[in-house]
């Protein structure tokens, strides 16, 4: 379109004008030259990180199930049995031996985003979990656990980082995929700055910690 | 040591008992203090004003004044932020390399009064006495720009006498501001309420600070509201003895 | 070429807004709470992150290396982007990002579009712009909400309905919602807007969003927030559409481990805020199939062009500067006219209008210096401060007022100490007139505003040198008596 190109040729004109023409290698260097001191890597022992992230979570007010890979199925049939969970929806790449006999589950290839609406909860593995800030990062599956109003994530104690420059650094392969970083459910404080939870977001946040 | 005494135009014209109780303290201290007449103002309120180019001439006043100093002497922690964070970037901007290279060899001479007695002569008991209720507000620029951090009171907790209380939001702005003052006299007003209010709730008697920008602001709402509380400058304080009549 | 920050240009001065403000018994209440609360949990999460101040200087590092080098990173992020399978649009100006971001909407046959917060959308007027041309914008951030359905203003950028209380809440979402009963505890508010919204999130296909951060070496945008609605946003609809200010970009998909690290303590006092999404062009069978971006100047290049402030462009947008603000703290958002608020407000409104408009602006800060302490991308704004105010002085003041008068006179008498003395003199025997009781209890003119509610005694009858050269005599005659 003829308007924006001239808009952006005059963007970058003005742009031009102001800094000096710098070659890609001074500007390659520059940016390698920043100094990054902060903490860019675990400082603590595995055991205090786990135990940071469980707390982190706790605070959060999400509810954390520390399971080994053996009973993970069991863990989450107590799970959805003790909420009385009538529907749930599984992420496509969620392991199927996780899944616990007698139940039924809608899977996320096969579910329209309306029928995606009336399910209860929903089940995903994650990336990275990051423990100094109680985060859970997602690669795709971004409908699925939005619409539902309880979210139900399995986490391995091996994803589980320290601090946010690990998780970045564990991440750097999906830089160009759909991620979303869940730090408990959704909140406001837009109303006389009392923290609400769930405004449009999963109300209920379950995490099944799995031992190595 | 000889001190030169940068006095700042505003307290020579209308706080010289802060200059005075200046000149007493450090001669009771034992050191030979100078004031060199050609000084007037070291350009803060025309620079933060907007008018930089008036106030770029005081910088090279205040250069040939005091060149020769072995030390300065500035009882007013804003006109010593102005002189810090401003002075060097003037002199750049004027393109004057015997300027700039001046700005650059008097800078480490000049002290706010407490720096001074603290940080230069290595004094933290000057020998005060000031039987007196007293609370201390943290100017802005003593905070942010000159890093004070606790000096003031580290002078203060060794006055014999003192009744120190310490002041809720010590480091809230009191809403001077230079022209700020004036120009916005309505928020101005709203921000010295609070800070009266934190001060009322001292029960002090005085009110005392490095600045006595802040303090005739902050006085000038206790008078009006006619509360009795006084401002008094850190100096006064530190230059109070037994002996003599500040109190 | 017309830069428009939302309605700036004819809001009255901020001494002007101000004084009306003040008076706001409710506002005052709320705004204090808010910031008292947001400045003390900021306080606990900065507190407990030990490299923060290495953060800091990393951030600003990164954001000063990307303005150094805009021009190459914007190409960067949009060849990555078209590569990704989204469309990239520059817009020069507010109504040139309007016209282009209407005319996608009605390419896809658009009457309604659903809204992440964006700041910028509100610079550029574009709800208005949508208005104008048929199509119905929903604000679903709850405090955009709340202040759309309430036709008012926004006046503070992360909590924009501070002014608010939950009663008044009540009130316009039962009437805008069409809700016969509604309890006013917050939780029953939120619960109204969650059902009120989820029936439009699956309904309108059109949504419109800003940007947290542009990704130069991915092609990726990254949305930072807390209630889901940007989520919902972001993937629900078919049709995406992002408007973001040219500064929005950083080099690389890691310098967010720095920002997300920044952003969430400062806006929010949180050690990271609910949700983040990023995503990069279109993804196959996941979110919206059509994506375009849409890069706005509308002022920023001549800011950048200004080597005394083009820090002003660091700006993540956290707010942290309004909430330990002294002067916002007494006002609220509403004084300063703009969508940009406080003293990140204070700097960026009149710039973006290269100073024509919002003159008042830089002059309403005492320079304190506690938004430069709580900067994440330390942006030096009491320094900005003062240079703009030298332009305004400078550049704006047709003919002589009689500050610039008075100004002047001073230093003129400020060159020499004779005529300093001189001066003292002439203040020593003038004052009389205005002084009563031994105290000044009016002065004229703006000084007015001083004694409008401030005391001051009259200047002494001896001024300091005066005392000196007394004292000097004095020892002099004692020294040749001695002789």
């Amino acid at each position: 379109m003829p308007e924006t190109t001239t808009a952006r040729e005059t963007i970058l004109g003005r742009i031009r004008a102001t800094n000096n023409t710098v070659n890609t290698t001074t500007r390659a260097a520059d940016y390698q030259a920043i100094e990054r001191a902060y903490q860019q890597s675990a400082s603590m022992a595995r055991a205090a990180i786990l135990k940071t992230f469980v707390e982190r979570l706790h605070e959060y007010d999400a509810h954390v199930f520390e399971t080994n890979a053996d009973e993970v199925a069991a863990t989450i049939a107590e799970v959805l049995r003790s909420r009385n969970q009538k529907s749930t929806i599984v992420a496509e790449s969620f392991p199927q031996e996780f899944l616990p006999a007698g139940f039924s589950w809608r899977h996320e290839s096969s579910t329209t985003t309306e029928e995606l609406n009336t399910i209860e909860g929903a089940i995903s593995e994650c990336e990275v979990a990051i423990a100094h800030t109680g985060t859970i990062v997602l690669k795709g599956a971004r409908k699925l656990t939005l619409l539902p109003d309880r979210y139900l994530c399995v986490v391995y104690e091996r994803q589980v980082v320290e601090t946010v420059p690990e998780g970045m650094a564990a991440l750097q392969k999906y830089a160009a995929e759909p991620l979303t970083f869940i730090s408990g459910p959704s909140a406001t404080a837009d109303i006389e700055m009392t923290r609400i939870r769930g405004v449009h977001g999963p109300r209920f946040l379950d995490v099944v910690l799995v031992r190595n | 040591m000889r001190i030169s005494l940068f006095i700042t135009c505003y307290n020579d014209t209308l706080f010289p008992e802060t200059g005075k109780s200046v000149v007493q303290l450090l001669e009771r201290l034992g050191h030979q203090v100078e004031f060199p007449f050609e000084q007037t103002c070291c350009g803060q309120m025309h620079y933060n004003t907007g008018y930089q180019i008036e106030a770029q001439p005081l910088l090279g006043r205040f250069v040939e004044i005091f060149k020769d100093a072995e030390v300065v002497c500035i009882p007013s922690s804003s006109c010593v932020a102005m002189i810090r964070d401003h002075y060097p970037k003037m002199a750049e901007a004027s393109g004057d390399t015997e300027l700039i290279r001046a700005v650059e060899d008097l800078l480490p001479r000049v002290y706010e009064l407490a720096e001074l007695l603290v940080k230069k002569l290595g004094v933290e008991d000057v020998g005060a006495y000031y039987p007196r209720r007293v609370t201390y507000h943290a100017s802005c620029h003593s905070l942010r720009s000159l890093h004070l951090n606790d000096l003031p009171l580290r002078l203060l907790r060794n006055v014999r006498g003192i009744d120190l209380v310490e002041l809720q939001n010590i480091d809230q702005c009191c809403g001077f501001g230079g022209t700020f003052a004036v120009k916005n006299g309505d928020v101005s007003a709203a921000m010295l309420t609070d800070k009266l209010r934190c001060v009322e709730n001292t029960r002090a008697e005085v009110c005392t600070a490095v600045d006595n920008s802040c303090l005739m602001h902050i006085f000038g709402g206790l008078h009006r509201q006619r509360t009795g509380i006084k401002t008094v400058h850190l100096a006064q304080i530190l230059a109070s003895t037994e002996d003599e009549a500040h109190r | 070429m017309t830069i428009r920050v939302g309605e700036a240009a004819e809001a009255p001065s901020f001494q002007k807004a101000a004084f009306v403000l003040l008076d706001d018994t409710q506002l005052r209440k709320n705004v204090r709470h808010a910031t008292d609360v947001i400045t003390n949990k900021r306080a606990i999460v900065v507190g407990e992150q030990h490299d923060w101040q290495q953060l800091r200087s990393a951030a600003s590092a990164i954001k000063e290396h990307t303005l150094q080098h805009l021009d190459h990173y914007l190409l960067q992020f949009e060849a990555a982007c078209i590569a990704a399978g989204g469309h990239v649009h520059w817009a020069a100006d507010a109504d040139e990002a309007n016209r282009i971001i209407v005319d996608l909407v009605k390419q896809h046959g658009g009457k309604e579009v659903i809204k992440v917060k964006t700041m910028t959308s509100d610079e550029i007027g574009l709800n208005k712009a949508f208005e104008a041309n048929g199509v119905h914008p929903h604000e679903t951030d709850l405090a955009d909400m709340i202040i759309q359905l309430g036709h008012d203003k926004p006046s503070h950028i992360v909590v924009p309905a501070l002014h608010k209380n939950r009663q008044q809440v009540r009130e316009i979402f039962m009437q805008a919602m069409g809700l016969a009963e509604l309890g006013d505890k917050p939780e029953d508010l939120t619960n109204a807007a969650r059902h009120y919204l989820r029936e439009k999130f699956l309904k309108i296909k059109i949504g419109v969003s800003g940007a947290n951060y542009l990704l130069a070496d991915t092609g990726g945008v990254c949305v930072v927030e807390s209630e889901g609605n940007g989520r919902m946003c972001l993937t629900l609809p078919d049709v995406l559409i992002t408007v973001a200010g040219i500064e929005k970009v950083i080099p690389s998909f890691r310098d967010l481990e720095v920002f997300l690290q920044l952003l969430p303590r400062s806006a929010t006092g949180e050690r990271m805020n609910p949700y983040n999404s990023l995503w990069t062009g279109v993804h196959k069978n996941d979110g919206p199939q059509h994506f375009h971006v849409v890069l706005l100047d509308n002022g920023r290049t001549r800011i950048l062009a200004d080597p005394e402030s083009r820090q002003t462009l660091h700006c993540i947008r956290c707010g942290a500067c309004l909430n330990t603000c002294p002067v916002y703290r007494q006002t609220g958002g509403h004084a300063y006219g703009s969508i940009y608020a406080g003293p990140i407000g204070a700097i960026l409104t009149p710039q973006l209008f290269d100073m024509q408009h919002s003159q008042s602006l830089p002059y309403a800060s005492s320079l304190c210096g506690a938004c430069y302490e709580v900067c994440p991308v330390k942006i030096n704004i009491p320094e900005v401060l003062i240079h703009l105010r030298g332009r305004v002085v400078r550049e704006q003041q047709t003919g002589a007022t009689l500050e610039a008068i008075g100004m002047k006179a001073m230093a003129g008498i400020f060159l020499s100490s004779r005529r300093f003395e001189a001066a003292q003199r002439l203040g020593q025997i003038g004052q009389w007139p205005f002084v009563s009781q031994g105290w000044v209890k009016h002065l004229p003119g703006m000084l007015g505003n001083w004694t409008a509610v401030r005391d001051l005694r009259p200047l002494p009858k001896q001024s300091f040198r005066n005392w000196w050269r007394e004292r000097e005599k004095s020892s002099a005659k004692k020294e040749s008596v001695h002789a």
